[in-house]
């Protein structure tokens, strides 16, 4: 049992706080800073340790370096098909039309892309994107990215705060007014008052067993905006990266770049078949090459040979592959193989893959520049979250901003490689601004009500005073069993009818969580806080799938194989919470204006 | 519609290779700043894992609140450096079959920083030396222009930029790793890396060895390569950063007739600062 001093706390005002330090957030805090605003930055790890530094494959941006042809338009209707349509049509344009201002900014602040023959920066072919768009490092994009933007922060007026877990949202009235959080490395507590919040805190891939993300992916945003109040959209769309680590299993689910495809990988199954050709669907027919030679000619001349079908977009890779290991033709340890061996030289694979080289070297003892990797789905990126305006990243609660992979909209029911970097950057300003914009306009700085925050340290260090109770690591462990198995890759509703009774149950026993030992970086206490948040995600994610009596992108339903167009194509699932109940509505999908509508209608290769 | 007994279930289910291979004797730093001692420990160990692996499983069946600082667990984000048997490394690219079998396992925190809680050490040294590095400014980009760079000019950079920051090099350097008093003077390699971008990014405009000798210490360096002998990215520090400058600062610093130029050089400008 902690002692009394815990339920002391330091106190921290700003005008714009941002929660998280990833790509996005470290750009709102940037842009927040440039407006005079005084702006806070609080962070669960170390600044530059953000889940962010596992991106390898690149960031798109239509900068028409490698392809003239290339343009916003071209790119804009490629993130819409990759999304089903489902997009919040302005965000697409938005992204779409700023990612290449966004990404030559990064390279004034110092970040150092990979070159084309004449010095610009070259771009990488990945799934769904008509032509190679990808400004890229090596396979350690992210890591680049971070690292700018962590040094420009650092010149910046940002005051960061590391290793602190936020765990509620302050309110006054309907106004977020802040958050309160602990220091991990103390245990102790901090109050930081702010007129307008920023969440940036990124995934939730922890709520399934396999998944590339890191402990960080717990939902924290996503949990922490429904608990203020604010709707979540979209959340039943949940990407499984068609190539994840298999083996060894300490190392399952780790992310396997898609560049190793957009580089010339292809998939092949245990009889040593691409299998992908027998895999592509209606919807890409016209734009997928439909033999080896095409597929292969490609690389070279995108203008006249279509794309092979192991870059078609994630969600259609990843049912491929699912659906090979069933029919009994998946690799030994329960995938497919990936091969790039066969494809590219040593060197080549070497210079353009290193991160993927080394991992499999170490991890898993394969030497990928002679053997193929054996690779499957693996819970990778959640399309869903916070709902947000396409202009400005304001949540549907005042003084509430979210950005990156914790919001929703841009990426509609299935998001295309590539466009989460440049989704980062782009609307990382953009929300950066908007917060400080809204901040400084605000008459008087909101009050925190002091009241509020006792209760909640109370809650928060409960778990200390159970002697005995709920191991928060096997409550964990149990909702990952629960979502991998009946609200994965393939859902029913039997199934997940059964999941939300076992998710109701895991909320009951959360309840009564019991923890050992000191506060100070105690890992069973960060557990006992994610338990919370991860269980309501939990639900959200399968009430949304449960809802959705379709097939589109990241949500694959046994029982409505179909895509209906003309309801659920029409409208986005809508969360809400209300005491301890989640509602789901319906809320008519944003209409785009004809001229953009007439892109779709020109495409036909 | 299929039926459901024929339908595919969630994710393939891997091959069950992870029956227990075994056990392991772990021996690891458990205190706070002040007090410690190695607690011994014995662990299941499964196929292919890694230190990470068995340490979580500690955390998870024997020791709640052992603390330990982990992110990725795939190399990329240097969170996981500690000892392993004396030796700095990242816990989760350290496989336990790579470790002498039959004997003790080691565990310890990085010694040149001060402990937080077992294996949690407080590395704002690093942090903070970062920050003292001059900002990079490059020549402005022309409206509607882009930066022109040729690959081989960059590649070197790149190398540095592979960087994780997991600093383990600043751990070992033998200037501070029993030398505290030195820490206040001296950068360290990591930080090095950071000072010779100054130098050698295509577009600066300015130049690092000269703040890297006066405010980051780099005369204290003699070049004994434990930076580069530990980084786990094999970027080799010694001989592509910290030599370089080295070299320009001793022509630049030390060679009498450009010595004796740049303080004609500096009069000029203060000679032409005044005028204005």
């Amino acid at each position: 049992m902690p002692g009394t001093a815990l339920t002391e706390y330091e106190t921290h005002d700003y005008d714009v706080l941002v929660i998280g330090a990833g790509g996005a957030g470290m750009r709102a805090a940037i842009e927040a800073s440039k407006t005079g605003a005084t702006v806070g930055l609080a962070c669960k790890s170390l600044l530059g340790k953000a889940h962010t530094v596992m991106a390898e494959g690149g960031m798109a941006a239509a900068m028409g370096n490698v392809w003239d042809e290339d343009n916003w338009q071209v790119h804009f209707r490629d993130t819409m098909r990759g999304g089903k349509m489902l997009n919040n049509w302005r965000m697409a344009q938005l992204h779409a039309q700023e990612a290449p201002e966004r990404v030559y900014e990064l390279e004034d602040w110092g970040a150092l892309f990979d070159r084309t023959e004449d010095g610009r920066i070259l771009q990488r072919d990945f799934g769904g994107h008509k032509y190679a768009r990808l400004a890229h490092i090596g396979d350690r994009t992210g890591l680049e990215l971070i690292r700018t933007l962590q040094h420009h922060t650092m010149h910046r007026q940002v005051e960061v705060h590391m290793e602190v877990k936020i765990v509620r949202l302050l309110k006054e009235g309907k106004r977020v007014v802040g958050a309160i959080g602990y220091r991990r490395e103390q245990g102790t507590f901090i109050v930081l008052n702010a007129k307008a919040v920023i969440l940036a805190t990124g995934g939730a891939g922890k709520i399934y067993k396999f998944t590339s993300n890191s402990w960080e992916g717990t939902g924290d945003g996503h949990a922490l905006a429904l608990w203020a109040g604010a709707d979540l959209i979209d959340m039943e769309f949940f990407q499984l990266h068609p190539t994840g680590m298999i083996w060894p299993p300490s190392a399952r689910g780790l992310l396997v770049t898609e560049g190793v495809r957009g580089d010339g990988g292809v998939l092949r199954n245990s009889e040593g078949k691409r299998f992908m050709f027998d895999y592509i669907s209606e919807f890409f027919r016209a734009e997928t090459a439909d033999t080896e030679a095409e597929g292969d000619r490609w690389y070279d001349d995108h203008v006249n040979n279509r794309r092979p079908p192991e870059l078609l977009p994630r969600d259609e890779v990843a049912r491929a592959i699912n659906a090979e290991f069933k029919a009994g033709r998946g690799s030994p340890h329960g995938g497919v193989f990936l091969d790039i061996a066969s494809r590219r030289s040593a060197e080549d694979i070497k210079r353009r893959l290193p991160s993927m080289y080394h991992q499999f070297k170490h991890l898993a003892g394969v030497d990928i520049t002679s053997e193929a990797m054996e690779v499957g789905p693996t819970a990778h990126y959640i399309m869903g979250g916070i709902r947000v305006d396409a202009e400005t990243q304001a949540a549907t609660v005042p003084g509430l901003y979210a950005v990156g992979e914790c919001s929703g909209g841009m990426h509609g029911a299935n998001r295309l490689g590539g466009n989460s970097l440049s989704d980062l950057i782009v609307f990382g300003r953009r929300a950066g601004l908007a917060a400080a914009e809204y901040a400084l306009g605000l008459a008087e700085t909101p009050k925190t009500w002091g009241g509020q925050i006792a209760p909640i340290v109370a809650e928060t260090l409960a778990p200390f005073g159970r002697d005995t109770g709920e191991n928060p690591y096997t409550l964990h462990k149990e909702l990952q069993e629960v979502m991998q198995s009946l609200v994965g890759i393939i859902r029913v509703s039997s199934e997940m009818q059964e999941a939300l009774d076992k998710i109701a149950d895991l909320k009951e026993r959360a309840k009564n969580i019991s923890i050992e030992g000191h506060v100070q970086y105690n890992a069973g206490w960060g557990e006992a806080t994610d338990v919370a948040a991860l269980l309501d995600v939990a639900e959200c994610v399968t009430r949304a799938a449960y809802t959705r009596t379709e097939s589109r992108g990241g949500h694959t339903r046994d029982d409505f194989p179909a895509t209906d167009k003309t309801y659920w194509g029409t409208v986005n699932n809508s969360l809400h919470k209300v005491g301890d109940d989640i509602t789901i509505t319906q809320t008519p999908l944003p209409q785009m204006p004809a001229e953009l509508q007439a892109l779709f209608e020109e495409v036909k290769a | 519609m299929t039926e459901l007994a024929d339908r595919p279930t969630a994710l393939p289910a891997a091959t069950d290779k992870s029956d227990v291979q075994g056990t392991a004797e772990m021996r690891v730093w458990r205190g706070d700043g002040t007090t410690g001692q190695f607690v011994d420990y014995t662990v299941d160990v499964n196929e292919g894992e890694v230190v990470l692996d068995v340490i979580h499983r500690l955390q998870a069946e024997q020791a709640g609140d052992l603390a330990v600082r982990w992110n990725c667990k795939a190399g990329k984000c240097g969170s996981c450096s500690m000892e392993i048997n004396g030796k700095p490394r990242l816990a989760c690219m350290t496989r336990m079959e790579t470790l002498p079998k039959g004997e003790q396992v080691t565990v310890a925190p990085m010694r040149a920083f001060p402990v937080i809680r077992d294996l949690v050490t407080d590395v704002s040294y690093n942090y903070e030396k970062m920050k003292s590095v001059p900002e990079l400014k490059l020549a402005e980009r022309k409206e509607g222009e882009v930066h022109r760079m040729a690959q081989e000019d960059i590649s070197r950079l790149q190398e540095f930029h592979k960087c994780i920051e997991c600093f383990m090099c600043q751990n070992v350097c033998h200037v501070i790793r029993d030398h505290d008093e030195n820490k206040p003077a001296f950068a360290g390699p990591r930080v090095f890396l950071k000072y010779a971008e100054l130098d050698m990014h295509p577009l600066s405009t300015q130049h690092g060895e000269k703040v890297a000798y006066d405010e980051g210490g780099l005369g204290y360096c003699n070049i004994t390569k434990c930076c580069s002998e530990v980084c786990p990215e094999d970027i080799h520090i010694t001989d592509n950063a910290i030599i370089p400058m080295k070299e320009r600062i001793a022509d630049r610093k030390f060679e009498p007739i450009v010595w004796l130029g740049d303080i004609r050089s500096a009069r000029k400008d203060a000679k032409q600062q005044k005028k204005r």
